[in-house]
């Protein structure tokens, strides 16, 4: 969880280095496959390590089960098999990305690493259209930071269809 | 006045109020010449009139007031009570709840005048002889506050110069003296109008706790709670502030009347015959005060006795029912620290385990032991915080009955036991439906008409009973008819009739899986349809509703003489005693309360009974579950001749044998929710958290039979 103290130190280097801007966003970046996502930071309650998942019976298969985040049961998915990409292979980089989307309730996501934390502008960012084939779906659009693309992911997207399993 | 502050209290009074009510005018349909019963409720009337104006719901407060002068002049003697008057009586109470269920939803009382009840009271006033009967109930209304107000005027005055302190409470007087603290003597005046004299007091009690320290009460703090004051109280008060700041305090709560604040002097030990005189002086007064109620019916048979026995009543109350009203979210939070504490104690066995196998640990274990009563006792206690006696849920019942015994036109009465059986606030608040459901049922279907009754020999009236009682680890709520029981043969024929199923599977079936039909959605066997019950929604709602809380009902039926619902349902949903086991490489936990016995079964020993695999124990046959394969974890390999692990679980009286790969033991686990992001099996009824760490899965073994 030292990840997390560093990422805070960005956060607040940066908050501290420019001023606040009314129409920027903090994404994390997380590297899924070959290509980057960034995760809007204000549903990120939580980033973890690579734990015991426990196999939840008889779900879809990108349910990967539940881990015990300081005493609370959360759900795990995979965002790879939600994406359609190949199976996770759990490496030393693997995280889970808590994120909280209302008060009480929390979901863990996989990602095969987390990279670091971005400011975009919404001049950097672009809408995706509403013609979005089943890996874009979950898109929400495309930022560009660095000279570097990131696909933003919509959160609320993801796990709307979650709910609905 | 801003009231909303005061909207659940106000709300949880009326209730109880309403609740009284129902009960007495119950009774009174029984004993109508009871003055004791009367008296109840003009007096359960009257603060209710009071409490609504106060909150301004002038609707329900004129509906009660028509319902108070009815009462007042029968407490007079003017007329006697007559069963019509009970009807309309109880309409008004229907009223009365909407009026509350309405505040309740939107904090308004809704728009419906009621003018019908209104009427039906006014017209029972005037058709009594009385035509000025509400004139005269209002004049002596005044009369009465009159009577009251020049009765206080007389009384006003600086009380706390009576307040006995004894020597603890002297020592801190002179410490605060010398200390350069002031001490004041405090008299405070509530209003006469005020409905919450206790809330007001409270108020006034933690402005004062702001600036200094209240070291003396009279009457004591539990019993201005519990609102046993008479419109004034007393207090010896320590603080560094002015008394005028003292005094402004106090008037900035609302409804004080007078606030009476001088410098405390400690008046000399001796004198014991004058501080008697003085400490006997208030309860004088306070008898003398509320003496007028009673005696202001002189024509009431002996006012006295009736005077006397309401007001011993009212005071006992609060006694038999202390409750303190806790914020369910803070319980929640108890709850939670405790599920920690749990955790903590199971890693800390864990732990333990490790060290023993290098070298000794028994101040460990001892520490352990500790730690286990510790934990044991506390959830024990907190269990208690939320368990709430089912009585506030079945008080309902008896009025229910009444009206069903005329709407059906037959003879029924119900007889409850153990109402005082403790039940988690959450069961508690579901169980009402289902239980209403059940004894309509009885009351429609069970129940036989009178005539049929007494044409088979039985008594004219029917019985219904509800009892509830703890049995080890849950609670059973039966409810049991005399009537005719569930004639099995018209179940099947309705049940062919509506498709369910054929002819020929009705031959086959048991009497067991006829009564299940009971249960489907959709399903009623009343030849007459009634808006009591038949209308097919019931006990398929029932069921389920019973199966969310994690009980069974299970259906005794006896042709002739009856049929008994048993509810059976676990005494806490949040920490059950868990056997651990492995099956392939994963742990689950399964509830020990279903656990029968555990075998140890030769892999001969299985038999093939029309392709599915059971054993033969002690004379049962039992159908045998392979948890591997209705969990989907690969098995084991090796396996061929090995002894199987079985345990035999236990659902109602059918009995199935899980298998599974490893025992690890008994274990407290503490029940989690696993998120509403994740639909789970049906089979798997939560997660717990065990000591490593990791979550386990807990099994439910009623849904795997």
């Amino acid at each position: 969880m030292d990840e997390i103290k560093v990422m805070d130190e960005q956060m607040r280097n940066e908050s501290l280095n420019r001023p606040v801007e009314h129409d920027t966003t903090q994404y994390i970046v997380t590297q899924l496959g070959g290509e980057q996502y960034g995760i809007d930071i204000k549903y990120i309650s939580n980033i973890i390590r690579m734990s015991k998942i426990t196999r939840v019976p008889k779900v879809s298969n990108y349910i990967k089960g539940v881990i015990n985040v300081r005493g609370v049961v959360i759900p795990t998915i995979s965002l790879r098999l939600k994406m359609g990409l190949p199976e996770d292979e759990i490496t030393k980089k693997t995280r889970i990305i808590i994120l909280t989307l209302d008060q009480h309730e929390s979901i863990g996501v996989l990602v095969d690493e987390v990279k670091e934390v971005v400011t975009l502008d919404e001049e950097h960012t672009e809408r995706m259209s509403y013609e979005k084939d089943d890996k874009e779906r979950y898109l929400s659009g495309v930022g560009k930071a660095d000279g570097k693309l990131i696909s933003l992911l919509d959160i609320t997207a993801v796990l709307a269809e979650v709910v609905d399993v | 006045m801003d009231t909303s502050q005061y909207l659940d209290i106000f709300l949880d009074e009326s209730k109880e109020h309403l609740q009284n009510l129902s009960d007495q005018i119950m009774e009174l349909e029984q004993n109508p010449e009871n003055m004791d019963t009367i008296n109840e409720i003009f007096r359960a009337a009257h603060s209710l009139k009071g409490m609504a104006g106060t909150m301004g719901y002038k609707r329900m407060q004129t509906l009660t007031h028509d319902m108070e002068n009815v009462f007042s002049e029968v407490r007079n003697g003017t007329f006697k009570v007559q069963p019509g008057m009970i009807d309309v009586l109880f309409k008004c109470l229907d009223a009365l709840e909407e009026y509350v269920n309405n505040i309740q939803q939107t904090t308004e009382e809704g728009t419906n005048d009621n003018q019908n009840l209104i009427d039906a009271l006014n017209s029972i006033l005037k058709n009594s002889g009385e035509v000025k009967a509400a004139g005269s109930a209002a004049a002596s209304d005044k009369a009465d506050s009159a009577a009251a107000v020049s009765d206080k005027s007389n009384a006003k005055r600086e009380r706390w110069q009576d307040i006995k302190i004894n020597d603890t409470e002297r020592m801190l007087v002179e410490k605060a003296n010398a200390e350069g603290f002031k001490v004041y003597g405090i008299t405070v005046y509530v209003e006469e109008a005020c409905v919450l004299k206790a809330a007001r007091a409270f108020l006034v009690f933690k402005a004062l706790e702001k600036l200094g320290e209240i070291i003396v009460s009279a009457p004591t703090a539990q019993d201005i709670e519990d609102e046993k004051f008479d419109l004034t109280f007393s207090l010896i008060f320590i603080s560094k502030s002015t008394k005028d700041e003292v005094k402004a305090a106090i008037k900035s709560v609302s409804e004080i009347e007078e606030a009476f604040c001088e410098e405390y002097v400690l008046a000399e030990p001796e004198k014991p015959a004058e501080e008697v005189k003085a400490a006997e002086k208030p309860a004088e007064e306070i008898k003398t005060a509320a003496a007028p109620a009673p005696t202001a019916a002189p024509t009431a048979p002996s006012p006295i006795a009736s005077g006397n026995k309401p007001s011993a009543k009212t005071a006992a109350k609060p006694v038999v029912n202390r409750t303190v009203r806790v914020d369910i979210e803070k319980l929640d939070n108890l709850m939670n620290l405790v599920s920690e504490l749990i955790i903590a104690k199971n890693s800390l066995v864990s732990a333990t385990e490790a060290a023993e196998n290098k070298g000794d640990s028994s101040s460990v274990n001892e520490q352990i032991e500790y730690l286990e009563s510790v934990t044991t006792n506390l959830h024990e206690s907190v269990m208690k915080v939320r368990m709430v006696p089912i009585e506030s849920v079945v008080a309902k019942f008896p009025r229910m009955i009444r009206d069903l015994s005329k709407k059906l036109d037959k003879k029924m009465e119900l007889y409850m036991s153990g109402e005082d059986t403790e039940l988690d606030r959450t069961v508690v608040d579901e169980i009402g439906d289902p239980l209403m459901h059940m004894l309509r049922n009885s009351a429609d279907h069970g129940l036989e008409p009178n005539d049929v009754r007494v044409a088979n020999g039985k008594p004219e009236v029917g019985s219904i009973f509800l009892d509830a009682y703890q049995d080890g680890n849950n609670v059973v709520i039966e409810v049991r008819d005399d009537g005719a029981g569930i004639n099995i043969e018209a179940v099947k024929g309705k049940a062919i009739e509506r498709g369910i199923i054929t002819p020929e599977q009705a031959d086959t079936m048991t009497e067991k899986e006829v009564i299940d039909l009971l249960f489907l959605p959709s399903f009623s066997t009343a030849k007459k349809v009634s808006d009591v019950s038949g209308r097919g929604v019931g006990l398929d709602v029932v069921k389920s509703k019973i199966e969310s809380l994690s009980g069974e009902v299970e259906v005794k039926n006896r042709l002739g003489q009856g049929s008994s619902w048993i509810i059976r349902l676990p005494l806490t949903l949040a920490i059950i005693q868990a056997l651990m086991v492995v099956i392939g490489d994963e742990k689950y936990a399964i509830a020990l309360g279903s656990i029968q016995t555990i075998e140890d079964v030769s892999p001969d020993d299985i038999k093939l009974v029309q392709a599915k695999e059971v054993i033969h124990i002690r004379g049962t046959v039992i159908p045998i579950i392979r948890l591997n394969k209705v969990l989907e974890i690969p098995p084991r390999e090796d396996d061929g001749n090995k002894n199987l692990t079985v345990i035999i679980v236990k659902k109602g009286d059918k009995l199935a044998g899980l298998v599974v790969d490893e025992l690890i033991g008994q274990q407290e686990v503490v029940i989690k929710s696993m998120g509403k992001y994740i639909k789970v099996p049906k089979m798997i009824s939560g997660a717990t958290i065990l000591g490593n760490g990791e979550v386990a899965l807990i099994l439910d073994t009623n849904a795997l039979i």
